[in-house]
């Protein structure tokens, strides 16, 4: 059994004048110490489905479990990361770091936890920020926190919602990078399911993509799998031809229902509108 | 330097301008006495602030202190009752729409007409006059503190359920200082309802202080030192807002 499956998970929510149903009979299987992608587009039902992972809703059918326990809640080995940071603003960024430490580990002492929570703080670059709170912080450091924040309780598990998607493109590289360097770094695999709308992200840090096709209901396309050697960088990427293969691979799947819908025609021979393209139209104007 | 002096200048123009009016108004109305006759009345209470001659016939600042001790405990007992209040409606709406009728239907009776209904209760002027101020000022609060829980954003509920926090917890390091704006804003305008109650009910009651003094002033028919009074009264009220708003600012966690 996978360390982290799910089966036929729907989710719908109630909205003005019936149900969305977001998610129908998605099922995914993740192996331990794998880092798993999730790409779409926004408004597909990414975040829902990472958040029904994750423990913090509950499916409305369908069974997720992780290390073969159904989850019940959000486990004490799993870390999430998520776009608007969520950095509590009324304490410095040691303090946030420290906070998510103590709650994990609440045996540890308060400077035991301090140290844990400042040697983390340095892994990615803010050893002198620590005092600082967030409202001093640029975008891409309270990111850096939060990324702090979730490696700090040192989890099995770890889920990220477009963590750099808040960022701008620059300060995103370098993310992406520390994050490459951090998840190396750790002494034992963390299992990592990421949520992006970059392909480009989803290649240089993922070991499977797995290709979200939109609805309303969403379903999960095949995984591709990225079988290039670690650690990668963006550079390297950009002339690599696996790489190229396994983004036009995505791509494609990912455009496929609107493909489907445009070479289909009517008996006069004019392309007619195909429900799998309007649905792709009305998944992009969804407010997430 | 200029902008100090136009900062000073403008606030003594305004007060100028309404010493003005008063002034107009007296010269219209017999009874009324002008700013300068109320001065040469009432200056022995204000030159002698600590003096006390008789119960009610005291330095301005004594008068005020007995007040003010009234709606320190008044407010105090309010704010006691209204913030636990205001959390338990903000986290639950359940109680919410429980309650919110009778809040509703609570929140606009006047101090004077709690005020008979405490000297029931208690059958002494004294806790009569806490009671009324508790009942009086602690709508404000409530209904902020009520509001600042819901305003909470859904990202710190994350953080929350993410991070597995105990609900002590959450209520400490999240609830409580994402709450605290809002809470002070709710006793600000607390504080401001209580000192308006406590002049009130001593008025009704004849208890030393402020209210009181005003009141036995006009049955003794000596003008000028309802006007006094009444001076007193706001100078106060400005004074413990300003001072509310120290409090927020140095107690404030965003």
């Amino acid at each position: 059994m996978a360390f982290i499956e799910i089966q036929g998970i729907s989710k719908s929510f109630d909205v003005a004048g019936g149900k969305r149903h977001v998610l129908r009979d998605v099922s995914l299987a993740v192996e331990q110490g794998e880092f798993v992608s999730i790409v779409g587009a926004m408004g597909s039902g990414k975040s829902t489905l990472l958040s029904l992972l994750a423990g913090l809703t509950t499916p409305d059918a369908g069974i997720v479990s992780i290390g073969g326990e159904p989850t019940r809640g959000v486990r004490r080995e799993a870390a999430f990361v998520f776009q608007n940071y969520s950095l509590l603003p009324w304490f410095t960024a040691l303090e946030n770091v420290r906070l998510a430490v103590e709650a994990t580990f609440p045996e540890m002492t308060r400077d035991e936890q301090r140290v844990q929570a400042t040697r983390t703080l340095e892994q990615v670059g803010l050893g002198n920020a620590l005092n600082r709170r967030p409202g001093q912080l640029s975008g891409g450091m309270r990111q850096r926190v939060a990324i702090a924040r979730a490696f700090a309780t040192r989890p099995e598990v770890l889920f990220l919602d477009e963590p750099f998607g808040a960022l701008d493109a620059l300060t995103r590289e370098t993310l992406q990078q520390e994050l490459v360097r951090l998840c190396t770094e750790v002494d034992r695999p963390v299992t990592t399911v990421m949520i992006t709308n970059s392909v480009e992200e989803a290649i240089l840090l993922s070991d499977r993509i797995v290709p979200m096709i939109p609805g309303p209901p969403a379903t999960l396309g095949a995984p591709i799998p990225v079988e290039l050697a670690r650690p990668r960088s963006l550079a390297q990427l950009a002339h690599d031809e696996q790489a190229t293969l396994a983004r036009a691979h995505v791509v494609s799947t990912l455009t496929a229902s609107v493909r489907v819908g445009r070479t289909l025609s009517g008996p006069s021979g004019k392309a007619r509108a195909h429900p799998a393209s309007t649905r792709l139209t009305e998944a992009a104007e969804e407010i997430r | 330097m200029a902008k100090r002096l136009i900062n000073l200048a403008l606030p003594l123009c305004g007060i100028g301008l309404a010493l003005l009016v008063w002034w107009a108004a007296s010269r219209a109305v017999a009874d009324l006495p002008s700013p300068l006759r109320t001065w040469e009345e009432s200056k022995v209470y204000i030159l002698e602030p600590l003096a006390k001659r008789g119960e009610m016939d005291q330095g301005i600042v004594l008068l005020a202190y007995y007040s003010l001790l009234r709606v320190a405990r008044g407010f105090l007992l309010g704010i006691a009752i209204a913030t636990p209040l205001g959390f338990l409606l903000g986290v639950s709406p359940t109680l919410t729409r429980m309650f919110d009728p009778i809040m509703q239907a609570l929140r606009p009776i006047s101090p004077l007409a709690w005020l008979p209904l405490g000297l029931v209760l208690f059958q002494s002027s004294e806790p009569a006059a806490l009671f009324a101020i508790a009942v009086c000022s602690m709508w404000p609060t409530v209904i902020n503190t009520m509001m600042g829980v819901r305003a909470i954003p859904q990202d710190y509920w994350n953080v929350a359920k993410v991070l597995r926090l105990s609900r002590f917890t959450t209520f400490t390091k999240i609830i409580v200082p994402a709450t605290l704006p809002y809470m002070f804003t709710g006793y600000r305008l607390s504080l401001g309802i209580a000192w308006l109650v406590i002049v009130a009910s001593e008025m009704l009651t004849g208890t030393p202080g402020v209210g009181g003094f005003l009141w036995q002033e006009y049955n003794s028919l000596v003008y000028a030192h309802i006007l006094l009074a009444i001076v007193t009264i706001g100078v106060v009220g400005f004074a413990l807002d300003r001072l509310m708003g120290l409090a927020e600012a140095t107690l404030r966690t965003i």
